[in-house]
């Protein structure tokens, strides 16, 4: 059994998914930039106290699962979303899906992940999939950030849907319901609110962890890593936040690249110069968060390791965050 | 970043599949490329392995000096940490902690050892006789 799906690759996992399951139920003008923009994918936090595999706890994007809610509630498309504590259940409700010729999106655990090489399986528990089909004890499965689809068995499923720990999937599974028709200007006012979200978020919030503010936060921290943990571990941290930036599922620049295109994307539903702008700002910004991975590279490669290099890598940072809150206070002020 | 900037460094990447990369082409509108991978995550990426390895070696040397049981080799060994190990096995993380001293270690039930050794997919066996060599 298998589902007519299409799989488009993509750079981040749930944009992939959103993106390929809206357009299999006749949305085709979604792309992954619209997706993470209007289900305002672009975010900054720094936890602080809360250590993740020994290393700071910092996320570019949103809480797993919010890309795909706020996407379809902004283009008023009703979902289904399921976790499960029964793994039997958890099965029985996908095969059905499939049955009833649904791909469906599901939350999964990287680590047990059979397809993945050994060097990328962490313990990381907001990956997610499509399955949209199964031949024999094998299901067909659409891994956004693949070129190509790929199987696992019924075992390795369960096992990864079940994965336990942090951000625990539960076997959630979701998908967006057939016969809804979208039309350019539904997606006028869903680029419009996700704009509006997101750039509220990075600016107005007043949590100092929290959108520019953490990526302030950050800088700072950064600066007093190497007296604290000395230049080996200072530089293991600054590794963790250059794979939380650059990593596999990320489109690089933290995110930034993706929301850029988005941005253009944008222009052509509204044609307000300003978007251009914005995009091209995001641009640089991107760019800048690469440049200051460079730097971090060379401390955790051990050529730089005085106090002035984390300053340097602290200073990136902080111009990072004036520009970015620059960026999104242009987007913030628009008239619509 | 542009097309031409897309970085194609031989990266563990290399195994798995190409990335896709959102850059400006030519004429200043966003494409989507593929990346083989960058050098610099895939040094970030070696270095989470460096530390990972560096515990394990360390907890190679506790179990060694009779500090702590096997659980903690095997713990390192799944890349797990305290609160990751307490949800797989249910048990709770000052129970674990309890189970890391090689005393109690040494009178843990069956069943409880069965519940370590399924996590880590391994045999009762193995985690009780842990060869400290050559493994």
């Amino acid at each position: 059994m298998e589902i007519n799906f299409q799989h488009i690759q993509a750079a981040h996992c749930e944009n992939g998914v959103t993106t390929n399951l809206l357009r299999h139920i006749g949305i085709p003008q979604m792309t992954e930039p619209l997706v993470f923009g209007i289900g305002a994918g672009i975010f900054y936090i720094h936890i602080p106290f809360l250590k993740i595999s020994g290393g700071p706890a910092i996320s570019f994007r949103t809480m797993p699962g919010w890309i795909f809610n706020r996407t379809c509630s902004a283009l008023d498309i009703p979902v289904e979303r399921r976790k499960f504590n029964d793994r039997k259940k958890a099965q029985e409700f996908l095969d059905n899906c499939l049955a009833n010729n649904q791909p469906a999106g599901c939350q999964v655990g990287v680590y047990f992940l059979t397809y993945f090489p050994k060097e990328f399986r962490f313990h990381f528990n907001a990956h997610n999939i499509v399955v949209f089909g199964k031949e024999g004890d094998n299901y067909l499965v659409s891994d956004p950030v693949m070129e190509t689809t790929t199987h696992l068995s019924s075992y390795d499923l369960e096992r990864v849907r079940f994965a336990k720990g942090a951000l625990a999937p539960n076997g959630q599974i979701y998908y967006p319901k057939k016969g809804h028709v979208v039309t350019d200007e539904d997606i006028r006012k869903a680029i419009k609110r996700g704009i509006k979200h997101a750039s509220w978020f990075m600016t107005e919030t007043p949590v100092p962890i929290l959108g520019v503010a953490g990526i302030r936060y950050t800088a700072n921290r950064i600066k007093t890593w190497r007296e604290k943990l000395g230049p080996k571990m200072g530089g293991t941290y600054l590794a963790q936040l250059v794979r939380m930036q650059e990593e596999i599922g990320t489109g690089g620049g933290g995110f930034r690249f993706v929301y850029a295109a988005f941005l253009q994307q944008a222009y052509n539903y509204i044609p307000n110069d300003t978007l251009l702008q914005a995009s091209e700002k995001f641009t640089a910004i991107g760019d800048q968060w690469r440049t200051a991975a460079v730097q971090a590279s060379g401390i955790y490669k051990g050529r730089l390791s005085e106090q002035n290099d984390f300053n340097q890598m602290g200073d990136y940072l902080l111009d990072i965050a004036n520009k970015e809150k620059e960026a999104f206070k242009l987007l913030y002020k628009i008239k619509w | 970043m542009k097309t031409t900037d897309i970085p194609q460094d031989p990266s563990p990447l290399d195994k798995f599949t190409k990335e896709v990369c959102y850059a400006v082409g030519e004429d200043g509108k966003y494409v989507v490329g593929l990346s083989r991978g960058w050098q610099v995550k895939a040094d970030a990426l070696g270095i989470a392995w460096e530390d990972a390895e560096a515990r394990m070696n360390e907890a190679l040397q506790k179990i060694q000096s009779g500090e702590a049981s096997p659980i903690l080799y095997y713990m390192e060994l799944n890349l797990m940490d305290m609160p990751t190990l307490s949800a797989y096995t249910g048990f709770w993380q000052f129970t674990i902690k309890r189970h890391l001293k090689p005393s109690v270690f040494k009178n843990l039930s069956n069943k409880k050892l069965q519940q370590y050794a399924e996590v880590f997919d391994i045999s009762v066996d193995e985690l009780k006789n842990m060869k400290l060599n050559g493994n």
